[in-house]
């Protein structure tokens, strides 16, 4: 099923994550859709980026022809250092995910179950080569974990599910969800709607969605 | 007097044998020892098992060791990438063994062996395929797998400086694996590109101190690009 509605681009799905992150937050961006929100975190917030191989205080992408590959962020593209930031090991910043240090991580995912179990490393798929990286650990390591992803698959099928098909990445790790339609916390008490597209009524997304939905906004 | 300084890149990593386990740093090109890769080709051990975040890029480094064979079996967290094409090639082939880690995991149990810890219990990949089979508990309403150190032979690292007694200084995230392998081989091989005299290293600025490491080589700064260096 398709609706005619405007949904909320790649860049409009950024910055309404951005939104939500508080002045101080440390957070650690995916790969993916996920590292747009860089581009629209507010100027008059201070917000600390940290990446997996090692890194906090990133900064933007260098000016062509200044790229210096020994400072890389977890998708290998070239960054900067901001003042402030600085260097350790893989194991230390593994130490900073997993102790519960990140306030915020922002993923992309195949799926999310409506208990906030992540799918987002695997396909699943016989000749499919797997590759986890750090999105076991990201999953389940900061205060909050956050995922951006379509509603729904390019098929149409929901990619909030009553339970993941695709192998798992984590069990109960994720707090709230931005989709290309809504914002949905995801809570013990069952998934809430904070906020939808302009123009779509709350009928219309609880059809798109394979899981009962509650209006909270 | 202690001198770990060896002349050549050949002579660091002559005693390499087939068989061996050897961890390699890098994420991706940033810390990967090209020169030492190049000359583990060169050397012609085979057998290997190898430890690194991937499991090599393009046709060169880790990509090439792969394609000439060396290689058993290959313990890293991000096999997959758009240029993986060797990987690729040999694994669907069944040529190759692979043990997919997490990544925090994957550090996390170098660092383990580093530091003589028997095994630990770790929340990452409870309840996923990456954790079956595997020892789980629950300790403080918390769900845990248990993981075990991976030790290696030889360990070969990038650092930007060194002195005789091995002591190192990385640059920027090209440090990422070198200091916990540095700490979990057997033998520690660096290659630098800087030799500098004894004393002259900030001592609050050495990251990995001396005695972890065994060798220490130096190898020419290349240009900046993936895998490359700039001037410090």
């Amino acid at each position: 099923m398709t609706i005619l509605i405007n949904k909320w681009n790649r860049e409009q799905m950024a910055a309404r994550v951005a939104q939500d992150i508080p002045d101080g937050a440390v957070v650690n961006l995916g790969i993916g859709l996920p590292t747009l929100v860089a581009n629209h975190l507010p100027s008059d917030r201070e917000v600390i980026l940290h990446s997996e191989n090692g890194v906090i205080g990133m900064g933007p992408a260098p000016a062509a022809g200044e790229e210096d590959y020994d400072l890389i962020n977890a998708g290998k593209q070239a960054v900067t250092l901001l003042p402030g930031g600085c260097y350790f090991h893989h194991a230390d910043s593994f130490a900073m995910m997993r102790g519960g240090h990140l306030d915020v991580c922002v993923l992309g995912a195949f799926q999310v179950s409506a208990s906030g179990d992540l799918a987002n490393w695997h396909t699943g798929a016989a000749d499919a080569i797997p590759a986890v990286g750090g999105a076991m650990d990201l999953a389940i390591g900061a205060k909050k974990t956050y995922v951006m992803m379509e509603h729904q698959t390019k098929a149409g099928e929901s990619k909030l599910v009553a339970a993941c098909t695709y192998p798992l990445t984590g069990i109960g790790c994720v707090s709230r969800i931005y989709t290309d339609l809504a914002v949905i916390d995801l809570e013990p008490d069952g998934a809430k709607v904070i906020a939808m597209v302009d123009g779509l009524r709350f009928e219309e997304l609880q059809k798109l969605t394979a899981v009962p939905l509650v209006m909270a906004c | 007097m202690i001198n770990k300084i060896i002349p050549s890149v050949e002579l660091a990593l002559a005693n390499i044998h087939d068989g061996a386990t050897v961890m390699i740093g890098g994420f991706g090109g940033a810390g990967q020892p090209a020169e030492l890769i190049d000359a583990l080709i060169a050397q012609g051990a085979r057998d290997l098992v190898i430890v690194n975040n991937n499991a090599g890029n393009g046709e060169t480094g880790l990509a090439a060791l792969l394609k000439a064979r060396r290689v058993r079996k290959i313990i890293c967290s991000f096999p997959r990438q758009a240029d993986s094409q060797v990987f690729d090639g040999l694994y669907r082939a069944g040529e190759l063994e692979l043990e997919l880690v997490p990544q925090g995991n994957l550090a996390e149990r170098i660092r383990a062996a580093g530091a003589g810890i028997g095994a630990f219990f770790t929340p990452t990949g409870y309840g996923t395929e990456l954790a079956k089979g595997k020892e789980t508990r629950e300790i403080n309403g918390k769900m845990y797998v248990l993981e075990h150190p991976i030790h290696a032979d030889f360990a070969l690292v990038k650092a930007e400086r060194g002195d005789r007694w091995g002591n190192l200084a990385y640059r920027k995230t090209a440090r990422n694996f070198g200091p916990v392998m540095a700490s979990a081989a057997k033998v520690t091989i660096a290659s630098v590109h800087e030799i500098v005299e004894l004393g002259s290293l900030d001592p609050e600025s050495v990251v990995t101190p001396g005695l972890y490491v065994h060798r220490v080589v130096q190898v020419p700064r290349s240009a900046t690009g993936p895998a490359g260096f700039k001037a410090a």
